[in-house]
């Protein structure tokens, strides 16, 4: 019983972690027709500026650094786009080689930077105390962290719902053409969900930091659990990377320790299989 | 951009062609410096280990003014990317451009299977790092020392240890998915159950691991939990086992890259008690790394661990057999036999070599403590000339399989 | 004019044995296993307009399956390759049926997906591949009588592979089905409107694809001796798409180039930069931003431009 709630938890806690991963890419790939292979990097990015604000300023608190972290993410993401990818939107393998080539700049510049070895971000004090449920301990952390990526899920809803921005942001990716005809600047636009994309990338990964640590390496392994969630939840939409993020975080969690030997292919064959019978994911509008 | 796009593309070629038409320099014999290659991963996720490996290294060097047995010497620094195709690039990058006499390194296992058949052909005495247990086993070379450890090596004292004077009766293993992981725990499980120990449960994790979460909750109980991971993985997991609330439950401990130093500076009280065994120590009191360590703490703000001990090391001995040869290097024959013939003092004691190459040298129990305000792995017991076999019939010992994932059998698991 | 620039090129790569050292002579053998595979990926890439993520499938289960018959099961060289050929090709059929029922991301991440399974099961079934210790000891096969255990005689032995596979793949994107090729890359629906199957077309294909894949896997386990679950890393096959984009797709000689820039700043100028991995990444924004369609195009642009 209590493997059943453990793992249960863990996969809520992995999920809420890939969707604060995923949202953004989700988000640019729906409105830019871009797979942004970058933002694994954007990602680790974020750890890395979280982990050594936390260690150099002692006292800083983990919410404050994930925003100050996202922001400076969201700003070199929104100058890669200005000046790189703009130039790109014909170009779609020109847009692979920009995007892998930024993420080899960026994590050998971690590299140099912070250099080989995994530094951790440390866990808010208040919340370092494990949280005693029916009889047994579990991380209070990784509970919270659920309530962000709920949070964050309820904040993007707002946008793209609620507001004119949002509105815009839904007609540019349900027909590009459409909205660019009825005046809505969808270049502008581009650079702003950019922003936005890499800059929750950055403040996830202060918030995963935590529990994943910076380390070289961490870009390639996040990478594809991103691009897994989005094709399992389908393009363009925020319901499906929420959805898709969870259910890979059962589907991983419970997977590797009931089936261990299957370990590498647990992610895959799901995706292979929803791909194959669904192209357009769980909740998508759009075609991948 | 200011130069313009033909200028760059005229420069690019003229640069391809200036190297590739290089002529082939040939050096002359025994007036020239002596070449020593490093292959050390300095990119990739082994990254860490392979920039320390440089550090200690030149380092050494620079110590001896760049001169061994009265010769002058030539460090060439290969970037190994932690790949096995681009460890073996590098390998004939070394030998046959840069004309090596002999080499150290590499890290990984993989690295060094991938050039073991080159090397052999080449005649290149290789002073290596990595762990494979079967590289001096049962695919020895005669070119090939190894001065570190294989992977289990370490594992034997320890397991008697944890077994006759900790008397713990039940261990749970865990460690990455990978031959070193696999070796590491079944040395650890067959001393500990000749021991009268039971090893419960082993838990090997995927290479690419980020999230350590669902296997910590797979821990079953048990007395201890080893530790039997390299690199920061250890770390990364022991936090999580913390946060989980199972350090109150069950006891810490860790083979020789669980708690390395390089990963011990970036952890805190957690750490302290924590017990690990290994071929080094930072603390280790002997004259030789009485001035190394501390040497090495003023220059990188850090205590030197695995990784760059075992270049510190590779120099000790390496500098020791040109003695003996008279800072002959030409001769690779008799350079390789002085280096396995020698019993040099080293950093980490006394150390000589089996005949496969192997060494023999002490193993020490180490215990996470603080001292001068920083974490340390203070050396509680030593267990002196521990050699790959421990205490097991040599030939034996050969006729079984290599260790692995399923060897030997681990009879004890609990479901 | 374009005669003797070719026969120039021919005594170059032929020669240069004679005048370069082994390790150049070496590095020119990776070039040109890199260009097979490059050149394999491009069909799918530059003619298709099928972007793959996992195309180092066929290099990786071609090379463990030579290395396992030769090594574990004591076949010869001969047969094995004849296995890992058909095994590999058979595969790509299997992948094709897959990967070809999405089209974009889809196609791209199944790519990617199939080639992370292969590489969990090559770490995973460690008493077949023997896990990520590799498989060690491998030797090279004798074409014919000849030893290709030299660098030279390596090398040349992959010159005339190369040479051969290059000319197959030209005829391939020439020929009509090439053509028609090219027609379902740029207008699918009106190709169907045509009359023909864009599916078949794609699928024919990806297999012949896969086919080159194998082949420059089997030269790629000959010249390493050694094979390891790496090889069938996404890395890898990032690496190949890499520079198929970077030297021009959808033209013969791009992949080559782009190849050659990718293992001469991983193998060569890593050497003499320790930080080749960020001007990688920099090579390849700056060829993006001023070549866009790769160096090929950019380059014979600049000709076109000099030359009026």
């Amino acid at each position: 019983m209590q493997f059943w709630i453990i793992q249960g938890l863990n996969s809520l806690s992995l999920g809420g972690l890939l969707f604060l991963l995923s949202s953004g890419f989700s988000l640019i790939f729906g409105l830019m027709r871009l797979a942004n292979l970058t933002h694994g990097a954007f990602f680790m990015l974020g750890t890395y500026f979280g982990a050594t604000a936390m260690r150099a300023y002692g006292g800083l608190n983990i919410w404050v650094t994930a925003l100050g972290a996202g922001i400076a993410v969201a700003a070199i993401g929104g100058l890669f786009e200005r000046l790189v990818l703009t130039r790109l939107k014909t170009n779609p393998l020109g847009q692979v080689l920009v995007t892998l080539g930024m993420s080899f700049i960026i994590s050998d510049a971690c590299l140099m930077l912070w250099g080989g070895d995994s530094i951790p971000v440390p866990t808010p004090q208040n919340l370092q105390a494990p949280t005693r449920v029916l009889g047994f301990v579990f991380p209070t952390y990784r509970l919270v962290l659920v309530g962000c990526a709920i949070g964050a899920a309820i904040a993007l809803y707002f946008l793209l719902e609620r507001t004119r921005l949002g509105a815009m942001i839904r007609a540019g990716v349900d027909d590009r053409q459409m909205a660019r005809a009825v005046g809505i600047p969808v270049s502008n636009l581009f650079t702003i969900v950019f922003c936005l994309g890499a800059g929750i990338a950055g403040a996830g990964g202060v918030l995963g930091g935590p529990i994943l640590s910076a380390y070289p390496g961490l870009d390639g392994d996040m990478l594809p659990l991103a691009l897994i969630v989005v094709i399992l939840g389908g393009i363009g939409s925020l319901l499906g990377a929420f959805v898709g993020s969870f259910i890979i975080g059962f589907i991983y969690t419970f997977g590797t320790a009931l089936f261990p030997e299957l370990a590498y292919i647990i992610l895959f064959l799901p995706m292979i299989v929803v791909i194959a019978f669904r192209p357009q994911g769980l909740f998508g509008r759009v075609g991948a | 951009m200011t130069i313009s796009r033909r200028q760059f593309v005229s420069s690019v070629a003229g640069a391809g062609i200036a190297s590739v038409a290089a002529p082939n320099l040939v050096f002359a014999q025994n007036s020239g410096p002596i070449r020593i290659g490093l292959l050390a991963a300095k990119t990739g996720p082994l990254a860490s280990g392979g920039i320390d490996m440089e550090l200690a290294l030149t380092m050494f060097l620079k110590e001896r003014d760049n001169t061994l047995a009265g010769r002058k010497v030539e460090l060439i620094v290969a970037d190994t990317a932690g790949v096995p195709a681009t460890a073996r690039t590098k390998a004939q990058e070394l030998i046959e451009k840069n004309n090596v006499h002999c080499m150290i390194g590499p890290l990984a296992a993989f690295e060094a299977l991938a050039i073991a058949d080159y090397l052999t052909e080449k005649e290149i005495p290789t002073l290596g790092v990595a762990a494979a247990e079967d590289m001096t086993q049962r695919h020895p070379s005669p070119w090939f020392v190894r001065l570190t450890s294989t992977s289990a090596q370490c594992t034997y004292p320890f397991a008697e240890y944890c077994a006759k004077e900790l008397k713990y009766k039940k261990i749970v293993t865990i460690a990455d998915d990978f031959a070193y992981g696999h070796e590491m725990c079944a040395g650890f499980q067959r001393a500990f159950e000749d021991n009268g120990g039971k090893i419960v449960q082993k838990i090997f994790t995927p290479l690419a691991t980020p999230d350590y979460g669902s296997y910590v909750a797979q821990v079953k109980n048990a007395d201890a939990i080893f530790l039997g991971t390299a690199g920061s993985n250890g770390f990364r997991f022991l936090r999580q086992f913390i946060e989980y609330g199972l350090k109150d439950k069950m006891t810490v401990i860790g083979g020789m890259t669980a708690l390395d130093e390089s990963v011990l500076r970036n952890m805190g009280d957690e750490a302290l008690g924590i017990l690990t065994t290994s071929w080094y120590s930072a603390e280790i009191d002997n004259p030789l790394n009485k001035a190394f360590a501390p040497a090495f703490r003023k220059q990188f703000k850090y205590d030197p661990g695995y990784y760059a001990g075992s270049t510190y090391l590779a120099g000790e001995v390496l500098e020791a057999a040109l003695k003996t040869t008279n800072a002959n290097a030409e001769d690779k024959k008799a350079l390789m036999t002085a280096i396995r013939g020698n019993n040099v003092d080293t950093i980490r004691g006394v150390v000589k070599f089996d005949e496969f190459g192997n060494v023999i040298g002490d193993v020490y129990i180490r215990k996470v403590t603080r001292s001068d305000g920083r974490l340390v792995n203070a050396v509680i017991k030593t267990y002196p000339d521990v050699s790959q076999f421990w205490t097991y019939d040599k030939t034996a010992f050969l006729k079984n399989p290599v260790y692995s994932r399923d060897y030997p059998p681990a009879k004890n698991l609990e479901q | 004019m374009k005669w003797i620039a070719a026969a120039l090129l021919a005594v170059l790569l032929v020669g240069l044995p004679f005048f370069a050292g082994d390790f150049y002579v070496n590095l020119a053998s990776q070039i040109l296993i890199a260009a097979i595979f490059a050149l394999s990926l491009n069909l799918l890439v530059g003619y298709g307009g099928m972007t793959s993520l996992g195309h180092a499938s066929y290099l990786g289960v071609a090379a463990y399956i030579s290395a396992l018959m030769t090594s574990r099961y004591g076949w010869g060289h001969g047969p094995a390759a004849l296995l890992s050929i058909l095994g590999t090709t058979a595969m790509a059929a299997l992948f094709g049926l897959i990967a070809l029922r999405a089209t974009g991301l889809g196609f791209l991440m199944i790519t990617l997906a199939l080639s992370q399974v292969l590489w969990g099961l090559a770490y995973r079934m460690s008493d077949v591949t023997n896990g990520d210790n590799g498989i060690a000891g491998l030797t090279r096969p004798m074409p014919f009588g000849f030893s290709i255990d030299s660098a030279a005689s390596f090398y040349w032995f992959a010159l005339i592979v190369a040479w051969f596979a290059f000319m197959m793949m030209t005829v391939f994107v020439s020929s009509s089905f090439g053509s028609s090729l090219k027609g379902v890359r740029d207008q699918p629906r009106r190709m169907a409107a045509l009359g023909f199957n864009p599916w078949m077309i794609r699928w024919i294909t990806f297999i012949y694809a896969g086919f080159w894949g194998g082949i420059s896997g089997l030269l790629y386990v000959y010249y390493n001796k050694y094979i390891h679950p790496t090889s069938l890393s996404t890395t890898s096959s990032a690496e190949a798409l890499l520079g198929v984009i970077a030297g021009g797709s959808g033209t013969p000689g791009g992949p080559v180039v782009g190849a050659a820039l990718v293992l001469l700043l991983k193998n060569y100028v890593s050497a003499y930069l320790e930080r080749w991995n960020m001007l990688l990444g920099l090579v390849f924004l700056f060829i993006v931003l001023v070549m866009p369609n790769g160096i090929v195009p950019g380059l014979s642009r600049l000709l076109r431009r000099g030359s009026r």
